[in-house]
């Protein structure tokens, strides 16, 4: 399992993101960053069957199961929901399922960036959380 | 009237969003209100609000009264002599949906030809694909030139002796390329074939007189035109507001109703069963009167400035690709920043204030045309400055260095 559990990679986050303070431009330049240096997704699998309808930008999903948990590779087009996406894998790739399904993800709303995971957010993201969940539902 | 004063008509452009000034670049989409029409809808329901037609009662005639003379007021704004061939409905689609099930009954034959444009929105497309799809119907599509004008003589060479409609968008929402509606008449006329033009991104642009342009069915929706929305119109002319089947019916259309046999109304009443949309007409209305005090000239020339305006600035900046640049068009400008998603960039854009649209604007095929998955989209309504789109030129050049 991985040394650390959800919630305290969660603070290890909101601390990094504290930095910004109310500085939007750099949260999201470091967001943009973190979509660049996301891991790429093998390439067999961004295949259709495993995008994640949004409405605007593409979300590709995969997960597999090791001796650590779950893991999650993704990818998206756009490089904001990347950012978004690399977060979401941070935390909750290599924990065990029963924790996955169980995380609230609250880090989200603490950075400011909760208006990503709206409903009506174009980004399928909401969607990914849902599947990220789904997917370790089914290694219980 | 002066840019400023314009502006003030409208309560809700003073706002800040995350801490900077609204510009509101998404009119394509839905206009602003002014507060004009938004009077409009609180006097109705605060003074006149009862059933209309039929009512004996003071209120009830009140609202019959305002109600009859939207009609007139929207007959006089798109130069109509006869209000009766102005029909409210629910918006563009509605009309559509009306017109497409309306021939679909008597008119349109199994292997029926319909000819729609590459340039149309799923509005245009959907309700004929069905009528296609449950009758063996066919759809033509008139392909785009390289500028992505219609191709006009192609146009004239999908023409077939099962052709039975053309059904063509006046401007297009994505690009805001005006449609040659003088040659699409004159093909529709030397061949005889009926035509519907979708108004939608016209008719808050620049004047549209129907007794010249002449079409058989025009659509337009009032919410684009500083109206309400849910609310819109279906304009037929003489012969179709006589002969169009009815797609739907009940209360407030008839004559006289048995068990055996109903006799419909004539007019547009024959279109509008139940209860209208009342408020909203009403308020329609309003906001026709507000555009005219404007003068319809004097709003497309605003934008067209603006257009151009915009489109210069952008020209310049090399990462941009512009698609469908044009002198002559209706306030709405369609790019991309060259290796940057759309939604990447009108999130950012969206935090500077700007409201922009990002996607693929209900226009599939077209963005298959262009071989894009989406586009970014400004578009103007007659409150917008040069100040704003120098902003937005700022804010948009810095967006894209926060991208690369
Ligand atoms: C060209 C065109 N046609 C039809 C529509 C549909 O209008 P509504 O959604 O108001 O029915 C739109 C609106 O986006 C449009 O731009």
């Amino acid at each position: 399992m991985a040394t650390m559990g959800i919630e305290e990679i969660e603070k290890e986050i909101i601390e990094e993101f504290d930095f910004f303070g109310d500085d939007w431009e750099s949260k999201y330049e470091h967001l943009i960053e973190l979509g660049k240096s996301l891991p790429l997704i093998a390439a067999a699998d961004k295949t259709d069957d495993k995008i994640i309808q949004g409405c605007q930008s593409r979300v590709w999903l995969n997960a597999d199961f090791d001796d650590n948990g779950m893991v999650y590779t993704a990818d998206s087009d756009a490089i904001i929901t990347k950012g978004m996406i690399a977060l979401l894998v941070r935390v909750l790739s290599h924990q065990n399922p029963t924790d996955i399904i169980r995380a609230n993800l609250s880090f989200i709303d603490k950075i400011g960036l909760k208006e990503h995971l709206s409903p009506t957010r174009a980004n399928g993201l909401l969607s990914m959380v849902n599947q990220m969940k789904k997917e370790a539902l089914k290694r219980l | 009237m002066e840019l400023s004063s314009i502006r003030q008509n409208f309560p809700i452009l003073g706002q800040k969003i995350n801490a900077c000034d609204l510009v509101y670049l998404d009119n394509a989409a839905t206009t602003q209100k002014p507060i004009a029409v938004i009077n409009a809808l609180s006097d109705y329901y605060s003074h006149n609000n009862a059933n209309i037609h039929r009512g004996v009662h003071t209120l009830s005639r009140r609202a019959t009264d305002l109600f009859e003379q939207a009609r007139k007021t929207t007959a006089q704004h798109f130069g109509v002599a006869n209000e009766q061939q102005i029909v409210f409905t629910s918006g563009t689609t509605d009309s559509i949906n009306m017109v497409a099930q309306g021939l679909s009954k008597l008119y349109l034959k199994p292997g029926d030809e319909i000819i729609l444009s590459m340039l149309e929105h799923h509005s245009n497309i959907l309700p004929w694909q069905l009528w296609a799809e449950e009758n063996g119907g066919h759809l033509k599509v008139i392909p785009l030139l390289a500028d992505h004008s219609l191709d006009y003589s192609a146009f004239e060479k999908l023409i077939s002796p099962k052709t039975k409609l053309i059904a063509i968008t006046h401007v297009s929402n994505t690009l805001g390329l005006v449609t040659d509606v003088e040659k699409i008449k004159s093909v529709a006329n030397r061949h005889n074939i009926p035509w519907l033009l979708d108004g939608a991104q016209s008719a808050p642009h620049m004047p549209v007189n129907l007794s010249v342009l002449n079409p058989d069915f025009f659509v337009c929706s009032a919410h684009k035109m500083y109206g309400p929305t849910g609310c819109g119109i279906l304009y037929l002319n003489e012969r179709w507001l006589s002969e169009l089947p009815i797609a739907k019916t009940g209360g407030g259309t008839i004559k006289t109703v048995s068990f055996e046999k109903t006799e419909y109304v004539e007019g547009a009443l024959r279109f509008e069963p139940g209860t209208p949309n009342i408020a909203d007409v009403i308020a329609f209305a309003e906001a026709l009167k507000y555009m005219d005090a404007i003068g319809m000239q004097q709003i497309f020339k605003h934008e067209s400035e603006l257009v151009q305006y915009a489109q210069t600035l952008m020209k310049e900046i090399p990462e941009i690709d512009m698609y469908g640049i044009h002198d002559h068009k209706a306030g709405v400008i369609s790019f991309n920043v060259k290796n940057q998603h759309p939604f990447d960039v009108g999130t950012l854009l969206d935090k500077y204030g700007i409201a922009l649209r990002t996607g693929h604007h209900c226009t599939q095929p077209l963005m298959k045309h262009l071989g894009v998955q989406g586009t970014i989209r400004i578009s103007f309504a007659i409150y917008n400055s040069k100040q704003e789109i120098d902003y937005f030129i700022e804010k948009l050049k810095k967006v894209i260095k926060m991208l690369s």
